[in-house]
């Protein structure tokens, strides 16, 4: 932050502090924590909360209507999604960690932009979107990997590590680095997409305050829902990496 | 910091993100001309291209955004500070 302690002599109205780094930490025993990216998450954890059980359907009622409508519309693009991602036959089992993953991506990138958070203070650092820290996203990617790896063994136990030196074995160098290299890559887009969103319209509200930087925040919904996207397709695509095998072929 | 270390951290950064933006710059192009022409060519398919190239776009550009990760990074977290 020191370096660009020049601009904010040009801010003149304090609409906007850009805190790169700076953190409001909770000590839970040798632990530090983020305690803003928690605060956040957990907005967003409730907000989903609220959002699913609003979708119950009413008594007596027949025909879904309101919150249920476009819960059920929630539910179908991502089971969409994961069909198109994992075959009609393996869905199911993973639509909850897909649909879990976009949800929670879509609604952080989405809170980042549309939810006042300068107007709340706290005692250091500042509320923004949770997926805008390393921490949150290298977390996200790691469950991934996770998962993938879960779902590998579980269908094909021992014989999941026969994958590594499928076509010949000299590919086993690469595809052991592909394990580092696919939750690095998956965490760095997210990360880097999301920071750098909130930083270009922070900079820009810096110069010109009204106006200009709305076209860009809307630029910017439309990119992070795009990441959420990517984030959950590239989720079902590894799953489905590790799942297939040569005889069932007929998915497409 | 070393006021050295901070001209050449700065000039870095700059790079990164420059250097960074062409190559995908270039990609980009290419797929969106592709695309228009596949849409030229067959404009009941423009559903199905618009996705795909949407996809394929983010893709591209999460290769800037590592550059903008490694400037960032030596903007605001510089391990030679």
């Amino acid at each position: 932050m020191t370096m660009l302690d020049g601009l904010s002599i040009l801010n003149s109205l304090p609409l906007a502090a850009l805190e790169v780094g700076k953190h409001w930490y909770w000590e839970i025993g040798n632990l530090k924590l983020h305690g803003q990216v928690f605060l956040a998450s957990w907005f967003v954890i409730v907000l989903l909360v609220i959002a699913s059980l609003a979708a119950k359907p009413k008594q007596g009622q027949m025909v879904p209507g309101g919150m249920q409508n476009f819960m059920e519309y929630v539910l179908e693009f991502l089971r969409d999604l994961a069909k198109n991602q994992l075959g009609e036959k393996h869905y199911r089992q993973w639509l909850p960690f897909i649909g879990t993953l976009f949800l929670f991506i879509f609604v952080s990138n989405w809170s980042g932009a549309l939810i006042p958070w300068k107007l709340i203070t706290i005692p250091e650092g500042e509320l923004a979107a949770p997926t805008n820290d390393i921490n949150t996203t290298v977390a996200l990617a790691l469950l991934t990997s996770l998962a993938y790896f879960y779902a590998g063994l579980s269908k094909k136990g021992l014989g999941y590590f026969a994958n590594y030196i499928q076509p010949i074995p000299i590919l086993l160098p690469i595809k052991i680095l592909e394990d580092f290299t696919k939750p690095l890559s998956l965490s760095f887009r997210l990360f880097g997409n999301i920071l750098a969103d909130e930083l270009v319209v922070g900079v820009l509200v810096f110069l010109v305050p009204l106006l200009v930087p709305l076209p860009l925040m809307a630029l910017g919904l439309f990119t992070s829902a795009i990441q959420a996207l990517v984030f959950a397709t590239l989720a079902g695509a590894y799953i489905h990496e590790a799942i297939e095998s040569e005889e069932e072929e007929e998915h497409g | 910091m070393n006021p050295t270390v901070a001209a050449a951290s700065v000039i870095a950064a700059a790079l990164a993100v420059g250097l960074a933006a062409i190559g995908p710059g270039i990609g980009q192009g290419n797929a969106s001309g592709q695309a228009v022409a596949g849409i030229a060519r067959q404009p009941e398919a423009e559903g199905k291209i618009r996705g795909t190239l949407l996809l394929t776009l983010a893709f591209m550009e999460s290769l800037t955004i590592y550059g903008l990760v490694i400037s960032l990074v030596l903007l605001f977290a510089n391990p030679f500070a």
